[in-house]
């Protein structure tokens, strides 16, 4: 099949999402039209755009949560709606913006609801379950967390609280909308190496942020959303540049080298 | 004590079940009518006399039976509801369930016509007010919990207004009656089989379809995403328990407080996990239940109050205890 990836990214390896002409509308707005891109195994692709561009109904689409009003979403080979709920549910996660508790709990049971489509029918989740849902904990810097009632976490230790739920799914495409949102600057930076090494490991991420210098910095890819229906798909070396930034925030962005790194600084 | 006891479910559906036996033996021991306690166990191993053996096997051990079944079924409905709604209020009358089964059964007693007659009246009216109300909340698309919890609550205080109404139109003479089975009324009752029947089949069910519970109660995205059958299972849940709660309301009128208060003293003791949470909610609902009727029956004998009045009075200060136990300091 062919691989729009460029030549310097992983391109021998399987494709693991993608998306055809996919047009996402909300309410009669296209913000969204004829979106296409390819998620590789090993690949870190960042999603930007202002509020309301369409970051979160396009991390949906893509889920299979909605549908398009164009388009195909392709996961692992196969049509998105094609897969069984709980195949697709092994191959493919989504961190939502926000997370519901009515009910009390625990953090290890929050985190284990993540092993669900691992766990057959009739059976109880495994001790290699649990052990599944512990490194994810230790991954998101939550170790000791497990007997902890949900009601008494912070906003930003319960943001980690729902990651390390997606991280315990372990799929092999895992989509994050905002996972940074809460988060101090140690434990952002912690989520995009964690992510990276996820990257490393052979699995595909798509990761929605505002923060331009961390995804110049760990993403391989970027997809830039206008909110007009244009957008804009490639390395995060071509994407990610001052001008686009601009256009897409409103604001004059201007880009700096700290240490060989590209900073964005928005004026 | 609460937590070591959070920390061993199994030894709670124990002690759970045991107190279960407990109440039912203390349900057909005490009454207002036959040989004293102390006298009574003698007898019956050494075979009763009639009029003993009658008011054991025939009055209430069917009807301790039927308290049971009924607050068991409550407590499941009532979790159902829960997680359906996604709203720790919601109770098994929060659809308008039983709006319809009281406007329906007040109707027919005012028609004068027989109990069988009542109680086919509750049933239709029971399911009635559930189609009403999907057919509401389901009409144009959207099936949010929200539009499903408010459509109910319209349905149930439209109900309401009927039945207060029915009660300020209807014969003075019938409406110690009408009151009776609006709070709940036990003597009414006849055969245990069909409710015992059917919280026999729920519990299973209800068991294992818990881990679904689980995901479901995380919210309708998250469970997509997990792939579990939100749509299927929502519907599910809707159906079963509005035919849980119709099928006891039919039997016995409102009783309120088991469905909507057993699922939490359930969820503080044993966690929030639906493997626990279902068959602890049908034990401790069919305890409270057969407690409350046993002394709805002898509290004042040989007059008989209102069990759904004792439902509510003592698990009033059992949850309220709980509830102090559970979050000391906050």
């Amino acid at each position: 099949m062919a691989n729009h990836a460029p030549a310097t990214v992983t391109s021998a390896r399987p494709t693991l999402l993608s998306a055809t002409g996919l047009s996402v509308t909300v309410a009669g707005r296209r913000l969204v039209t004829g979106l296409s891109i390819t998620v590789s195994a090993g690949e870190l692709v960042c999603l930007l755009g202002a509020n309301g561009a369409g970051k979160s109904l396009t991390l949906h689409t893509l889920a299979g949560l909605r549908a398009p009003a164009d388009g195909q979403v392709s996961l692992c080979g196969r049509g998105i709606t094609a897969w069984n709920r709980r195949e697709r549910a092994r191959r493919l996660g989504l961190l939502t913006q926000v997370s519901e508790d009515p009910f009390p709990g625990t953090v290890l049971e929050a985190v284990l609801i993540g092993r669900h489509p691992h766990v057959d029918a009739w059976q109880w989740e495994t001790a290699a379950d649990i052990e599944a849902a512990k490194c994810a904990l230790a991954d998101c810097d939550l170790e000791g967390f497990e007997t902890r009632e949900l009601g008494t976490l912070s906003g930003g230790e319960r943001r980690r609280v729902a990651l390390a739920a997606v991280l315990a799914q372990d799929p092999e495409v895992l989509l994050l909308d905002e996972p940074q949102n809460h988060l101090d600057p140690r434990h952002q930076l912690a989520v995009l190496r964690l992510l990276r090494a996820r990257a490393e490991a052979g699995r595909a991420t798509v990761v929605s942020l505002h923060d331009a210098s961390l995804a110049a910095r760990f993403a391989d890819r970027a997809i830039l959303l206008h909110g007009d229906g244009r957008w804009a798909f490639g390395t995060v070396a071509d994407t990610l540049t001052a001008p686009a930034l601009s256009e897409i925030y409103g604001v004059t962005v201007s880009e700096v080298d700290l240490g060989g790194r590209r900073h964005f600084l928005n004026d | 004590m609460l937590v070591y006891l959070a920390r061993r479910p199994s030894l709670v559906i124990l002690l759970l079940t045991i107190a279960a036996l407990l109440a039912l033996v203390a349900a057909i021991t005490f009454g207002s009518a036959g040989p004293s306690a102390s006298a009574l166990w003698p007898q019956l191993f050494r075979g009763a006399d009639p009029i003993t053996h009658s008011i054991v096997f025939d009055l209430r051990l069917p009807r301790a039976l039927t308290a049971f079944a009924v607050g068991g079924l409550l407590a499941l409905a009532g979790v159902a509801m829960q997680v359906l709604l996604r709203n720790p209020l919601a109770d098994p009358y929060v659809l308008g369930v039983s709006g319809g089964a009281s406007v329906a059964a007040l109707a027919a007693m005012i028609a004068g016509l027989s109990v069988l007659a009542i109680q086919g009246a509750a049933f239709a009216g029971a399911l009635g007010a559930t189609c009403l109300v999907f057919g509401l909340s389901h009409g144009a698309g959207g099936w949010t919990p929200t539009r499903l919890l408010l459509t109910g609550v319209v349905v149930a205080a439209g109900a309401g207004a009927l039945v207060s109404l029915l009660l300020a139109a209807g014969d003075p003479a019938m409406l110690r009656g009408m009151v009776y089975w609006l709070m709940g009324d036990l003597s009414w009752a006849s055969s245990p089989i069909g409710l015992l029947a059917l919280l026999l089949v729920a519990v299973p069910v209800g068991m294992l379809a818990a881990r679904p519970l689980n995901v479901l109660a995380r919210g309708d995205v998250q469970a997509q995403l997990l792939g579990v059958a939100v749509g299927p299972l929502r519907v599910a849940l809707f159906v079963s328990s509005s035919l849980i709660t119709a099928a006891t309301v039919t039997t016995v009128g409102s009783i309120g407080f088991v469905g909507l208060v057993v699922p939490h003293l359930v969820r503080l003791v044993v966690g929030s996990d639906h493997r626990r949470v279902v068959p602890a909610a049908a034990l401790a609902g069919g305890i409270l239940v057969t407690t409350a009727d046993l002394l709805a029956r002898t509290l004042l004998a040989p007059r008989q109050l209102p069990v759904g009045a004792l439902t509510a009075l003592v698990g009033v200060p059992l949850f309220l205890m709980l509830l102090r136990r559970a979050h000391p300091a906050t």
